[in-house]
């Protein structure tokens, strides 16, 4: 195995609001080696993209983190610590260095007024050495490389002259053209079409597979997930309930959350199965539920336990990992809680 | 079922003009055009297509929210009989209370200064449907509670709502009146799938049991196959394919229709896709493609498509495409 990459460990975040403090993430441990796509999944609020954007320092104001939480990014050898850095400067390696991200919603994320072409330059000049005639050479080449047609036209038009999946294309060039050493997409395919998405996803695994670069990817879709990563971490009410691979967290999915987000997917090969949506809704982050977060829509609660007593991260099998009572219980035994 | 359609559309067209170019002509969008469509009674249809395709505008045509150009909308649920396209007012007042629009954001679609309990009220005080607030009342816990709204949190504000809850009560809204047909614009988009699952189920127990027709307006095809029992698909303002359910998953006729369903993305990390690549993008309704509208994308194009519009042919009992090679075509 690789040495990570990024290693996030113990990242608990709050926010200061007038209603108190609110845990948003709860201490959440992962890690990421050179080309390995990390699906993260979860429900909206469940505070995925909160995680993500720890890692390049994004939160508001009034997000808190907790002593404990560490990220540490491994670049060539050299270690950096992200909670050290301070002044702007020292940052860019998060933003845009090292760690590139792409939004959910690609209208959004382009300055209206600014032609593509521009905006790709200025970070290319910000974050690289390169003149700005190299800029616009590689910035058009990218642009090229992910299948924008007549490209040169293209680098000098503005964000609404595209349509949604060519903005997300130009997005991903952007992002890209650094050459960063991990990507964050954030709902990348949300807003796409199935026939868009399909080409987005292929482009996105042909460009892993070019640059050996690690991706988190963000999203709520279990389908696209099981197309395109490799380890699966599931979120629910800001705490990872189960890692594992692909395979393991979706043929043989642990936790009861896990197994409810999928039986709720409408499935072409099983039409006759009716429905079944995960009871109850999530609850709101102001009164989390204590003992196990879900045990208020679990299925399979075990009074005086799991409303009470807060399950450990316990390994199931070789890189599978549910934090869930019900989950230890039927493993037999054979499994010991992860330090 | 029965076999007398509520809703038929013949020759449906919906053009909107843009301004004209300096010395150019007049631009013309086709948003919808030449759509005979015949909804069953009772019955859960679901209309399917890419952003751009038309789907919106046609059902908001059906409802009379959108201009139509030309063609004909039959209304007919054993009481009235309407031509929706050339309705008079007062029919068109009547034709309110019986068909109802269910948004696709339910942020949006609730006003924030009103209560849970005035929004679920108000269609029936605007078209007069009560007598006293007695009745109102009566009406909204009636119906908030086939919601299964909470009854305390009628008075509650819409920001107080998670979005599940919140599409419920858009569904109370759009249900208090009793309407007999009913549209829902990509209703479940915007939610998780543990809700959208919870909603369909609510969608779909609602209509069955107060006899509604439904329009289920959708760009995702694995929600369409769940709960529908027939399909259109739509392709740049034409249908390009209208089967029974299973039919059109099982044995899709149009290379369009095949290339939707192969790009789902499969919930089987081992089931290797091997996706039929769609080129680029839906081409701009302004100056939609000679003959067959698809023919810039499929990968089964030959000389004919490009000059000749295909047919609308019956392949099968109430399996209906329009592509000159259906029969040669293995999909």
């Amino acid at each position: 195995m690789d040495s990570p990459l990024i290693k996030i460990e113990n990242l608990t975040l709050q926010f200061k609001t007038d209603e108190g403090l609110i845990t948003a993430v709860d201490n959440v441990s992962f890690e990421l080696v050179p080309g390995e796509i990390l699906g993260l999944v979860g429900e909206s609020g469940s505070g995925k993209s909160v995680t993500a954007k720890s890692l390049m320092l994004l939160n508001p104001g009034n997000a808190v983190y907790s002593p404990e939480s560490q990220i540490t990014l491994t670049i060539e050898g050299n270690t950096v610590d992200v909670f050290n850095l301070k002044s702007a400067s020292q940052l860019k390696v998060v933003r845009g260095g090292a760690i590139s991200m792409i939004f959910q919603e690609p209208m959004a994320s382009f300055a209206p007024a600014i032609t593509i072409g521009d905006q790709m330059v200025e970070q290319l000049l910000l974050h690289s050495h390169m003149t700005k005639k190299e800029a616009v050479t590689h910035s058009i080449e990218m642009l090229e490389r992910v299948g924008i047609s007549d490209a040169p036209t293209r680098f000098k038009q503005y964000a609404f002259e595209f349509s949604g999946g060519m903005r997300q294309r130009a997005m991903i060039a952007m992002a890209l053209s650094t050459k960063p050493k991990l990507l964050i997409a954030d709902e990348p395919t949300t807003a796409l079409d199935v026939t868009i998405q399909a080409q987005v996803i292929d482009l996105m695994k042909d460009l892993v597979a070019e640059f050996g670069m690690a991706i988190l990817f963000i999203t709520h879709d279990l389908g696209v997930i099981a197309q395109t990563a490799d380890r699966v971490a599931v979120m629910y009410l800001g705490n990872i309930i189960e890692t594992g691979s692909v395979r393991q967290v979706i043929k043989e999915p642990a936790h009861p959350y896990t197994q409810g987000l999928l039986n709720a997917i409408p499935k072409l090969e099983r039409l006759d199965e009716p429905l079944t949506p995960v009871p109850g809704d999530i609850p709101s982050p102001l009164d989390r539920p204590p003992g196990c977060v879900f045990h208020t829509r679990c299925s399979q609660m075990i009074e005086g336990k799991c409303d009470t007593l807060v399950p450990s991260r316990t390994t199931l099998k070789v890189g599978h990992t549910a934090s869930c009572f019900v989950a230890e219980g039927s493993s037999d035994g054979e499994f010991e809680a992860v330090a | 079922m029965n076999d007398i359609p509520l809703v038929s559309t013949k020759n449906l067209s919906v053009f909107f003009g843009l301004g004209r170019k300096l010395f150019g002509e007049r631009q013309v969008v086709r948003a919808v055009e030449n759509v005979s469509l015949d909804i069953p009674k009772g019955s859960f249809f679901g209309l399917v297509g890419e952003s751009g395709s038309g789907k919106t505008t046609l059902g908001r045509a059906i409802l009379r929210a959108a201009p139509i150009t030309g063609g004909h909308i039959k209304y007919n649920d054993g009481e009235v009989d309407y031509d929706v396209a050339t309705i008079n007012k007062k029919q068109l007042k009547d034709y309110r209370k019986r068909s109802q629009l269910i948004f696709q954001d339910p942020y949006a679609a609730l006003s924030p200064r009103m209560t849970v309990r005035d929004i679920i009220a108000e269609p029936l005080e605007v078209m007069g449907l009560t007598s006293s607030r007695r009745e109102t009342d009566e009406r909204v816990r009636e119906m908030a509670a086939k919601c299964r709204l909470n009854l305390e949190h009628l008075r509650r504000f819409p920001h107080a709502f998670s979005g599940g809850q919140r599409q419920r009560i858009s569904i109370a809204r759009a249900l208090v009146c009793k309407p007999r047909f009913l549209v829902a614009d990509e209703s479940v988009a915007a939610l998780d799938v543990s809700i959208q699952a919870d909603i369909l189920n609510l969608l779909k127990s609602l209509t069955d049991e107060m006899g509604i027709t439904f329009l289920f307006i959708s760009h995702d095809l694995s929600v369409v196959a769940h709960v529908c029992d027939y399909v259109a698909v739509m392709y740049l303002g034409q249908i390009v394919e209208e089967a029974p359910t299973r039919k059109l998953f099982s044995r899709p006729r149009h290379p369009y229709t095949a290339a939707l369903l192969s790009a789902i993305p499969s919930l089987d990390p081992d089931d290797e896709q091997d996706a039929i690549k769609l080129e680029g993008e839906i081409p701009s309704p302004l100056s939609p493609p000679s003959g067959c509208r698809f023919h810039t994308r499929c990968a089964h194009v030959q000389a004919r498509c490009q000059s000749e519009s295909p047919q609308w042919r019956k392949i099968d009992d109430g399996h209906f495409a329009a592509c000159h090679f259906t029969d040669e075509l293995k999909l």
